[in-house]
């Protein structure tokens, strides 16, 4: 078994009449369509596996009807697996009875919902003392946590009031407040943000990564709003008709998607917050080679001028970087009438960065270098070069 | 098609059959009734006339305001003046005693109804039964089976009143938002508490207008009651028809109009959510806001 929070293992749910019998057909390779056309069985969760680590946010991504909502209500099962395992904490949920799995949801999870899903005749502290009311807190207990927690949420001097009084942010504040209340160590949250105004949006994304800071948890949060995933998420996992087809940090899938489907998500976001030096770099760049004896200027020279080049990168054997040395300085030697090996004393040092460098970086050290910068890989081997150029050119998309 | 179907003389031989055989559960049933119903009566009656006006009033300021309990004191003291007090306490008592069986038997059957398919599938067509046949047809074997009086009066009343009960608390739960059913069993609700922690104070809006309908049911039907002997303003109503005396039918008729605006708006006040009563009250906060 994998390690991790949660374990998910071949997951089906299937809607109608015998699943058993669709799930066989489904492993035979018939598709969904034609399940529900002859089986009139519609397949929610198709064969899904993956884990959740410890403390992490992961993001459950894909369009509408995908599966999405299904997939996690099978954790809690709310929604009853037709096949599969779900291991939380080593636990198999799958498999346990009402009893230890009314035990385990009070104890150790709890859910934020789309539509908020508060109680409208309950004041927000009543609201937000729900779950410790139903695992059995005393009221002064119960109220005095569900206080913390709506100070926690900035909603401690609205504790009086009636959902309805408060706007659809604040609300979802009270519904976070419910779910941190119980002190969950795996939190849920389906669609949590996406009734909100893009401002609104933002704002409780700051208010959940800042929770996660003091107090680490394990977050599912479902989404179909890549900028939001992108931004909360530590991975992202990516669902297409009841099929998981991708799972991966942001920064994975954008440089590998899966499938078109995937690609398409990125499309309309500027991922460009996410290009690192090794996507950047190009072979823009001559390299001279100073394998023991140095190249000299003259042939660097005329080399640099049929190119149209400005600029030379010289390395070792190992392809270790060494410097580099402009048109400029290589004419003003060759026009001196000194044709000379062009070692280490005559080249410029420019430090050589790694190809993980993340763009905002690679930009720093383009506007301070004059000329273009060397990037190496993994082992300390010259890769490539990024010039300005080069960089404006791949922003514009080229 | 040469000999006619005879259902009716199957209804005869069955509820002869439940009187000669079942005689002594009738009875067991009717004496329980009587005796509740009784003391529902007796409760009523006990207090001078003020203190259940006193008492009216004070609910129609309480939940609905000023207007309404003005209202309310007057047209008491109109059925007090035309002298037909009495008769109206008998047919509140017999409404509310008719109310309580309802919601005694109609909630949680409701409830039943709204767990179970099958019992909703069932019990329909049987709530359509009760609510559709002319309620004349079933006082008579009411009468039969428990005697004339105030029981058969009652029970018919029940049979007539309880299915809005019934189906609005059913409605009510089926209706109450997917997601906070959700909410409910993921924060580990067993079923007891999501029923009565999660699903009945939010489908109570819904129960408080069946409430409303059962009791506007009841006393609609406690009048027509008075056929088999049940008392109350129904036997005015009955005599001003018997002897044509339009003045008795008008001044009993509008007794039960004005008893039954006071029931109706003053339950259908308990349906409306918690915060609506505060806001009666809002004129207060603003005297306090102008004072600062």
């Amino acid at each position: 078994m994998q390690a991790g929070k949660i374990v998910v293992q071949n997951l089906y749910k299937v809607f109608g009449p015998q699943p058993q019998e669709a799930i066989q057909l489904l492993k035979q390779g018939w598709s969904k369509e034609k399940i529900l056309a002859e089986r009139g069985a519609v397949i929610g969760v198709s064969d899904v596996s993956f884990s959740v680590n410890e403390g992490e946010i992961f993001v459950l991504m894909g369009l509408s009807g995908s599966g999405k909502s299904t997939l996690i209500r099978l954790i809690n099962r709310l929604i009853e697996p037709s096949a599969g395992d779900v291991y939380i904490d080593g636990q198999n949920v799958a498999r346990l009875s009402r009893q230890k799995l009314i035990e385990l949801r009070r104890r150790d999870m709890s859910m934020v919902f789309q539509s908020f899903a508060l109680m409208p005749s309950r004041t927000v502290l009543e609201n937000a003392a729900f779950g410790l009311e139903i695992a059995g807190d005393g009221r002064k207990q119960r109220e005095r946590r569900a206080m913390e927690v709506l100070e926690q949420v900035g909603l401690a001097s609205f504790a009086d009031k009636y959902p309805h009084e408060l706007s659809g942010g604040m609300q979802q504040r009270v519904g976070l407040a419910r779910a941190l209340a119980v002190d969950p160590s795996l939190m849920i949250m389906d669609e949590a943000f996406s009734a909100l105004d893009p401002l609104k949006r933002r704002e409780m994304q700051d208010i959940l990564l800042d929770l996660q800071k003091k107090h680490r948890r394990t977050i599912i949060f479902v989404s179909h709003d890549i900028e939001e995933a992108m931004r909360i998420g530590s991975r992202i996992a990516i669902m297409e008709g009841g099929r998981l087809i991708q799972v991966g940090t942001p920064k994975e899938l954008i440089e590998n998607p899966a499938n078109d489907y995937v690609r398409n998500f990125f499309n309309t976001v500027d991922t460009s917050r996410y290009l690192t030096a090794g996507q950047l770099k190009a072979d823009s760049v001559p390299l001279f080679v100073h394998n023991g004896k140095a190249p000299d200027a003259q042939t660097v020279c005329k080399q640099l001028l049929s190119m149209d080049k400005h600029y030379a990168f010289i390395v070792d054997e190992k392809h270790s970087f060494r410097g580099s040395i402009s048109l400029e300085k290589i004419a003003l030697l060759v026009e001196g009438g000194r044709n000379l090996p062009l070692e280490q004393d005559l080249l410029k040092p420019v430090e050589p960065v790694p190809e993980d460098l993340p763009l905002d970086s690679v930009i720093q050290r383009l506007v301070v270098n004059e000329g273009p910068i060397p990037v190496v890989d993994r082992e300390g081997r010259y890769s490539g070069a990024i010039s300005k150029g080069r960089l404006l050119s791949h922003l514009r998309g080229e | 098609m040469s000999e006619k179907l005879d259902l009716g003389s199957w209804v005869n031989d069955f509820v002869q059959h439940l009187q000669e055989n079942y005689s002594g559960a009738f009875e067991q049933i009717g004496s329980l009734v009587s005796g509740f119903s009784e003391l529902v009566e007796q409760l009523l009656m006990w207090p001078p006339a003020w203190v259940l006006i006193a008492i009216f009033v004070g609910l129609g300021l309480w939940r609905i305001g000023i207007g309404f309990a003005a209202f309310t004191a007057a047209a008491l003291a109109l059925i007090v003046h035309t002298g037909f007090w009495e008769q109206t306490v008998a047919t509140l008592g017999l409404t509310f005693s008719s109310t309580f069986i309802s919601l005694l038997l109609g909630v949680p059957l409701g409830i039943w109804a709204a767990k179970s398919e099958r019992v909703a599938t069932v019990i329909r067509p049987i709530l359509d039964f009760m609510q559709t046949m002319p309620a004349f047809v079933y006082l008579i074997p009411a009468a039969m089976l428990f005697g004339l009086g105030r029981v058969p009066g009652i029970i018919a009343t029940v049979i007539f009143a309880m299915p809005p009960a019934v189906r609005l608390t059913s409605l009510g739960i089926r209706q109450v938002n997917k997601e906070i059913v959700e909410a409910g069993q993921s924060f580990g609700c067993n079923a007891w508490q999501l029923l009565f922690k999660v699903q009945l104070p939010n489908a109570l809006p819904s129960i408080m207008a069946g409430v409303n309908q059962t009791i506007m049911m009841a006393l609609s039907m406690v009048i027509i009651a008075s056929m088999v002997g049940a008392g109350g303003l129904g036997n005015d109503v009955l005599a001003s028809i018997q002897r044509l005396d339009i003045g008795l039918g008008f001044e009993s008729g509008m007794a039960v109009v004005l008893l039954a605006i006071i029931l109706d708006r003053i339950t259908e006040s308990f349906g409306t959510p918690r915060t609506a009563s505060r806001r009666r009250f809002a004129w207060l906060s603003m005297l306090r806001l102008q004072r600062q």
